[in-house]
């Protein structure tokens, strides 16, 4: 199956700078895939060589089959990208902006452009000047604009930054929705909670360099600790045993979590230790190790 | 080629300074006046041109030709730089426009611009003198060089410029003198040997001269000469402008 983006030993240096390094993966084609990394990771300079907005020192990129430098006209025109920032032109309004957009993409048709204003709730604003957007509808228009010459693939930039949650939770649905009509979605976020839910694979980057790359279920699989969440009678843990005051992730308002490696920590013989300690628990849960735990494992970082 | 793509980049630039009219052809249409009125009555009886040539009709070419560059030189350089500056420049990167397209557009709406003021300056300054029209293919040839020239080096400075500064440096340190010191006000005749020898160096000087031609038909230097200069300094500057363009200096990394 051809792949929707291709990254081929992609290095990126700036001075003394290696922003990336050999990076060298692919994004199917169809996939809602996660780029994910700490801030400075090379996550932007990975997507500004893909639009054609930074030159790769070497290696190459190619979207849906075309190399981005030798046959850039093509593979602009299957790419659409929303930037991170909140850019907009203060000469004109929202319906201007499209048209105009989608003329730099050789389209005519108003049609798909109303129906953009429809989607996202911009009808209203279509005789705006985009200076006067609040930074909700700014959002909104970046996305339609990326969307003006229905490209195959949609690189959103940390689309959802500075959102409220309401119009978050309508982003996500747009964006799943054009998933689901065919598009391939690239998500970069700083929520990881937000690629856990929508990714269904998803490339980390740190320092440059690939560090991880797999579905989202194989990535959470790699976590090697899950976490027994236990309501305690009251907040002595004095007596703790020490096996297991060592597995203590936190202890807050008589809520004890402990740390518990998957294969090697048996749950049954841990109750059987607090209980002979006299602890008494009210109730109990297990809490799997999100995407965030697998991110800063392999990342390195400490948890805010 | 994206003729479309060309055609709405070159029409954005238009629409954009139609939407500041006042600002971006009334003004300068005003200024020239203004210029005309108090250069054209203190040295009328004062300055000496071509024999059967007012002072007042020698002035206005020179003032047509120096509005439309200034005008052409700040359209793209405005236009472009504010682009950078706020960001929205990547949105002209995205599309798969060429350097070469983008040039065309950006120089194409700069020579528009350019040419709308002159014809403004012309229409006003019919209050005060008709002027005869030798050739209007030499006045048009002139024109659009002129603006092409500078709707281009209105490119390169604000690819080159990091902050509005530049941008200012850049029209007042060299635009400026060169326009002032291109013979809009005199003939460079008239001048003392070492400033009539430099202004042979300014290629504006050409410019202006050649456009003067296309009313009276006498020039300083022969047109051909002028027209091969201008032609020259017209490709230079495109090739230049293409080039940074091309390297995607200071806009793709």
């Amino acid at each position: 199956m051809q792949a929707a983006v291709k990254i081929s030993q992609l290095h990126k240096q700036f001075g003394n700078l290696t922003a990336l390094s050999e990076v060298d993966f692919e994004i199917p084609k169809g996939s809602f895939f996660g780029l994910l990394g700490p801030n400075g990771a090379g996550k932007s300079t990975l997507i500004n060589i893909i639009a054609g907005l930074v030159r790769a020192s070497s290696g190459s990129v190619s979207v849906m089959g075309y190399d981005v430098v030798r046959n850039w006209r093509q593979a602009r025109q299957c790419l659409g990208v929303v930037p991170q920032e909140l850019v907009v032109d203060p000469f004109f309004t929202v319906s201007e902006m499209l048209r105009l957009q989608a003329g730099y993409f050789g389209c005519k048709s108003s049609a798909w452009i109303e129906e953009l204003l429809e989607i996202l709730n911009l009808s209203d604003k279509a005789n705006t000047n985009l200076q006067e957007l609040s930074g909700g509808m700014k959002r909104r228009v970046l996305i339609a604009q990326a969307l003006v010459h229905k490209p195959d693939v949609v690189v959103l930039d940390e689309p959802t930054a500075g959102v409220d949650v309401e119009l978050r939770q309508v982003l996500w649905k747009f964006i799943k929705q054009l998933h689901e009509n065919g598009h391939t979605i690239v998500l970069t976020t700083h929520y990881l909670e937000e690629a856990e839910a929508l990714c269904e694979k998803l490339a980390i980057i740190d320092n440059g360099k690939l560090v991880a790359l797999d579905t989202k279920a194989a990535l959470l699989a790699r976590a090697s600790d899950r976490f027994l969440c236990i309501s305690l009678n009251n907040s002595d843990i004095s007596n703790l045993p020490s096996l297991i005051k060592a597995k203590v992730e936190s202890f807050i308002d008589d809520q004890l979590v402990l740390r518990l490696h998957k294969t090697q920590d048996e749950i049954g013989s841990i109750l059987e230790g607090l209980l002979a300690a006299n602890i008494r628990f009210s109730d109990l849960h297990i809490k799997e190790a999100s995407l965030e735990d697998v991110f800063l494992s392999l990342t390195g970082k400490e948890k805010a | 080629m994206n003729w479309y793509g060309l055609y709405t980049l070159f029409a954005k630039e238009v629409w954009r300074f139609v939407k500041v009219g006042v600002q971006t052809i009334l003004t300068p249409v005003i200024t020239v006046l203004l210029y005309l009125l108090v250069f054209g009555s203190v040295l009328e009886e004062h300055v000496q041109v071509y024999p059967g040539i007012s002072y007042i009709a020698f002035l206005v070419p020179g003032l047509i030709m120096m509005s439309l560059i200034q005008n052409a030189f700040s359209n793209s350089s405005s236009s472009l730089f504010q682009s950078k500056m706020t960001g929205s420049i990547v949105f002209m990167l995205l599309p798969p426009l060429s350097s070469g397209e983008f040039y065309l557009a950006f120089v194409g709406a700069s020579i528009v611009r350019g040419l709308l003021v002159g014809l403004g300056v012309w229409v006003a300054a019919l209050f005060f003198v008709t002027l005869p029209l030798y050739s209007v293919s030499i006045l048009l040839i002139f024109a659009l060089l002129g603006s092409g020239v500078l709707g281009a080096l209105g490119v390169i400075a604000s690819v080159w410029a990091d902050k509005w500064d530049h941008i200012s440096a850049f029209q007042n340190f060299a635009i400026l003198p060169l326009t002032f010191l291109s013979g809009v006000f005199y003939r460079i005749e008239n001048l003392p040997e070492f400033w009539e020898q430099l202004s042979y160096y300014n290629p504006f000087f050409y410019m202006i001269d050649g456009f003067r031609y296309g009313f009276f038909g006498v020039s300083e230097v022969d047109i051909s000469i002028s027209l091969m200069i201008v032609s020259v300094f017209f490709v230079a500057v495109s090739l230049i402008c293409l080039w940074l363009l091309h390297i995607g200096y200071k806009i793709r990394n």
